[in-house]
C-alpha cells in the first residue's frame, strides 16, 4: 500500500481554559482524531457549529502546537524544524473572507505574500506574471491587482484568498467552511472553481463544511465530528444514503431536499437537549446525552471507530 | 399533483395570455447580440481604486471642521513663524525711542502710541504699531503672545513625541508578546497610572531646581528647570494612556485571521509586524497624538499659570495669562490674547484629532 498525502494520527488539541480565579481546565476541542488524505482526494469534514472543525484544520498545519499526536505528510513527520518547508506545501483558505485579508494591502501583495516569503521568483516581471497567472486561474480580472481588498465582493475576495493558498503550489489545502459566509449563487460558483482548481492542479482538500449537500456534491469521502471526535467516515454516499451513526442519521434527516413527496414521507430526527459544553463532556460516548438509543454501556467508554464494511466506519456501540 | 406544464409546437412553456412575462417563443438566439467587453466591464461593481492614505485624505478634506481647523492652525503657524521677521521687537525688550526708554509705554491698548512714539512719529519717524498693546513692563505685547506661542507649541509637540515613542514601544511589546509579560507589564501600567501627576510635577521640578544646572544663555536655561521637569514627567507618567492605547489595538489586530493566514504561508514574525500589525495601528497614533498634542499644551498653561511653568522672561501662553491677572479689571484684553490663543489651538486640534479619527477608521466607510 502506498503512504497517503497526509496522515492525522491521535491528533490531540486541549485549550487550557480560566473558569475560576486560580483554576483552569482544558477544553478539548479535538480529542483524538486520526484519518488520512490520498493525492487528489477530497475529504469532507462535517459537524454542527463549535464541534472542533476550524481547529482539526488549524492543528493540522501546525498554526496551533498540537497537545499530542502526529502528523504524517507522505510519510514524513510534519515538525517545528520542517515547518517553513511544509509550509510551502500545505496550505489553508480562511472561513471568513473579510477578516482573513489585510485591507491596507493590494490584490497584488495579499497575492504576493507567499511569494516574498519562499523568494519564488527571481526579478519583479516573475513575480508580476506569476500573480497575473494566479488571479487569472481563480477567474479574476488581472486589472483588479492594484485594488485593495476592501473594494471587492464575498466571492470575489475568497478567490483573492485561493489564490494567495494557491500561490506556493502546495499539495493539499485546507478549505475551512469556504463557502458559508457566502450566498447561495455564489458558493455553487466558488465550489465549482474547487473543483475545476483539483482536476487542473491535483491537490487534495481537507473540506469543512457544515452543510451536507456541498459536502457531499465535493468530496470523495465524508467523517463526521460531534464534540472533538470523528463518528462516523467513510464514502461520501456511503455517509449520506447509509447513515449509521444515529447523529449522521439526525444531520442527514435535516437536509432539506426538494421533493415535496420525500419530505412529507420522511421523519425528522429532531435531537432532544443541547449541546453539552466542550468543558463538561459527559462520560463515554459524547453524543449519549441526546441519543436516543443510548445505553448503560454508551455513559461507560468511548466506542471505538469499528469498520462496518468497505472502510465504512462508525463509532456507536448500539448501531 | 404533478405539474403539467403545457408546451408549444417549439417545446418552448407555453404564456398564459394574462401572464406579464416576455413571451419566449417569439424570440431565438440570432436576435441576441453579445455583449462587448466594455459592456462587461461596466457590470462591475466596484469603487473607485484608491490608497488607503488617498481615500483618509479626501474623507478628511470633506469634514469642514476638520478643515476649519487645519486653516486655524496653519494661520497660528504662519503668524509664529514670520511675526518675528518684520515685527522690530523682540519678547525681552523694554520699549525705547531713539535709545531713550520709553516710560510712558506702560499698559497701552492695541494699536495705540506713547507719549514719546507720538512725537517721533510727529518728527517723521515710523513706529510699528503695538497691535495687542504693551505690558506692564513697557514690553510689546504681540510679540510676547507670539513667543507664548511658540513655547506652548513646542512642549505640546515635544511632549507628544516623548509620549509616544514610549507608549508605542511599551505597548506593542506588551501586546504582540501577551500572556504572563502582558500581565505584568500592564499591571506596572496600573500603578503608573494611579500615582498623582500635579504632585509628581512639583515635586520634581522643587528637587531638579537644586540639581539641574544649565550653561547660562543656552535654550534649556532659559526654558527652566520647570520645563525640563515637564518633560520628564510626561515621559515618566503620561505615556501609560498611550501604552493602553496600543496594546489594546495590536491585540484586537492579532486576532484577525488575516495575521493567521500570513502565519500559514511561513511568513517569519518580524515580517508580520512590519507588513500587517504596524500599517493597520499608525491611524490610531497619529490620531491620539494628534489629541495628544492639546493635552500637553493645556498642561503646560496649567502649570505655567500655577507658577510652575517656562522661567521668566521667557513667555508661555500660561504664564502670560497668569501676569494678567493682575491688572483685569483695567486691561482685560491682556488676558484675552493668550487665552483665545490657547483655546483656538486646544479646539484645532481637538477638532483635527476627531476628523482624522472619522476618515481613517476603516470600519467607519462612508
Ligand atoms: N484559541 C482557542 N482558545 C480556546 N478555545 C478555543 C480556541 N479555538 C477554539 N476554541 C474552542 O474550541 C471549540 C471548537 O471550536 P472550532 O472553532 O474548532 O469549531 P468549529 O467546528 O470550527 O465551529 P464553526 O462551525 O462555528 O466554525 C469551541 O468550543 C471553541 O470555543
Ligand atoms: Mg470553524
Amino acid at each position: 500500500m502506498n503512504t497517503p498525502l497526509i496522515e492525522v494520527r491521535n491528533l490531540k488539541q486541549y485549550f487550557p481554559i480560566k473558569t475560576g480565579l486560580f483554576k483552569t481546565e482544558l477544553l478539548k476541542a479535538v480529542d483524538d482524531v486520526s484519518f488520512s488524505i490520498d493525492a487528489g482526494e477530497t475529504l469532507g469534514l462535517v459537524g454542527e457549529s463549535g464541534c472542533g472543525k476550524t481547529t482539526v484544520g488549524r492543528t493540522l498545519l501546525h498554526l496551533y502546537e498540537p497537545t499530542a499526536g502526529e502528523v504524517l505528510f507522505e510519510g514524513e513527520p510534519v515538525t517545528k524544524d520542517n515547518l517553513p518547508k511544509m509550509r510551502q506545501k500545505m496550505q489553508m483558505v480562511f472561513q471568513d473572507p473579510y477578516s482573513s485579508l489585510d485591507p491596507r494591502m493590494t490584490v497584488e501583495d495579499i497575492i504576493g505574500e507567499p511569494l516574498d516569503v519562499h523568494k519564488l521568483f527571481e526579478n519583479k516581471k516573475e513575480r508580476r506574471d506569476k500573480i497575473l497567472y494566479l488571479m487569472n486561474l481563480v477567474g479574476l480580472n488581472a486589472e483588479h491587482a492594484t485594488r485593495y481588498a476592501h473594494e471587492f465582493s464575498g466571492g470575489q475576495r475568497q478567490r483573492i484568498g485561493i489564490a494567495r493558498a494557491l500561490a506556493v503550489n502546495p499539495k493539499f489545502i485546507v478549505c475551512d467552511e469556504p463557502v458559508s459566509a457566502l450566498d447561495v449563487s455564489i458558493q455553487a460558483q466558488v465550489i465549482n472553481m474547487f473543483e475545476d482548481l483539483q482536476v487542473k492542479l491535483g491537490v487534495a482538500y481537507l473540506f469543512i463544511a457544515h452543510d451536507l449537500l456541498v459536502v457531499h456534491h465535493i468530496s470523495n469521502r465524508i467523517a463526521v465530528m460531534y464534540l472533538g471526535k470523528i463518528v462516523e467516515t467513510g464514502t461520501a454516499d456511503d455517509v449520506n444514503y447509509t447513515s449509521i451513526h444515529p447523529y449522521t442519521q439526525s444531520l442527514m434527516s435535516a437536509v432539506p431536499i426538494p421533493d415535496p413527496d420525500y419530505t412529507r414521507q420522511r421523519k425528522r430526527i429532531v435531537l432532544q437537549g443541547d449541546v453539552p459544553s466542550p468543558l463538561h463532556m459527559p462520560s463515554g460516548c459524547p453524543f449519549r446525552t441526546r441519543c436516543r438509543f443510548a445505553c448503560d454501556k454508551c455513559a461507560e467508554a468511548m466506542p471505538p471507530l469499528t469498520d462496518r464494511g468497505g472502510g465504512h466506519q462508525v463509532a456507536c456501540w448500539v448501531k | 399533483m404533478d405539474l403539467k406544464i403545457r408546451r408549444d409546437e417549439n417545446g418552448n412553456p407555453r404564456k398564459s395570455p394574462l401572464s406579464l412575462q416576455l413571451n419566449l417563443s417569439k424570440f431565438n438566439a440570432s436576435m441576441f447580440e453579445k455583449a462587448t467587453e466594455e459592456e462587461k466591464r461596466q457590470q462591475d461593481v466596484m469603487s473607485e481604486s484608491t490608497t488607503f492614505f488617498k481615500d483618509g485624505m479626501r474623507k478628511l478634506f470633506k469634514n469642514p471642521l476638520a478643515v476649519g481647523s487645519i486653516i486655524v492652525l496653519g494661520l497660528i503657524l504662519i503668524i509664529i513663524i514670520f511675526a518675528p521677521l518684520f515685527v522690530p521687537y523682540s519678547y525681552e525688550e523694554i520699549l525705547s525711542v531713539n535709545g531713550v526708554r520709553d516710560k510712558g509705554a506702560k499698559n497701552l491698548a492695541p494699536f495705540t502710541y506713547s507719549k514719546m512714539e507720538q512725537q517721533y512719529i510727529e518728527a517723521g519717524g515710523t513706529r510699528f504699531p503695538h497691535i495687542f498693546g504693551t505690558d506692564e513692563q513697557c514690553r510689546d505685547y504681540f510679540i510676547r503672545v507670539v513667543y507664548g506661542t511658540r513655547v506652548s507649541l513646542v512642549v505640546g509637540f515635544f511632549a507628544s513625541i516623548i509620549v509616544l515613542i514610549i507608549g508605542m514601544l511599551y505597548g506593542s511589546i506588551s501586546g504582540y508578546l501577551g500572556g504572563k509579560v502582558d500581565l505584568i507589564m500592564m499591571r506596572i501600567v496600573d500603578i503608573i497610572y494611579s500615582l498623582p501627576d500635579m504632585l509628581i510635577i512639583i515635586l520634581l521640578s522643587v528637587v531638579l531646581q537644586s540639581i539641574l544646572q544649565f550653561k547660562p544663555g543656552s535654550f534649556l536655561d532659559s526654558l527652566g528647570t520647570n520645563m525640563i521637569s515637564l518633560f520628564i514627567v510626561f515621559g515618566l507618567l503620561y505615556w501609560v494612556g498611550m501604552a493602553r492605547l496600543i496594546r489594546g489595538q495590536i491585540l484586537s489586530i492579532k486576532q484577525n485571521e488575516y495575521i493567521l493566514a500570513s502565519k500559514s504561508i511561513g511568513a517569519p514574525t518580524g515580517m508580520i509586524i512590519r507588513r500587517h500589525i504596524l500599517p493597520n495601528c499608525i491611524s490610531v497614533i497619529i490620531i491620539s497624538t494628534a489629541l495628544q498634542i492639546p493635552s500637553a499644551i493645556f498642561t503646560e498653561s496649567y502649570l505655567s499659570f500655577v507658577g510652575l511653568g517656562v522661567q521668566a522672561p521667557m513667555p508661555s501662553l500660561g504664564s502670560l495669562a497668569n501676569s494678567a491677572r493682575g491688572g483685569l479689571q483695567s486691561y482685560p484684553y491682556k488676558l484675552l490674547f493668550p487665552a483665545l490663543t490657547i483655546c483656538l489651538i486646544v479646539l484645532s486640534f481637538n477638532l483635527l484629532g476627531d476628523g482624522l479619527r472619522d476618515a481613517f477608521d476603516p470600519k467607519l466607510k462612508r
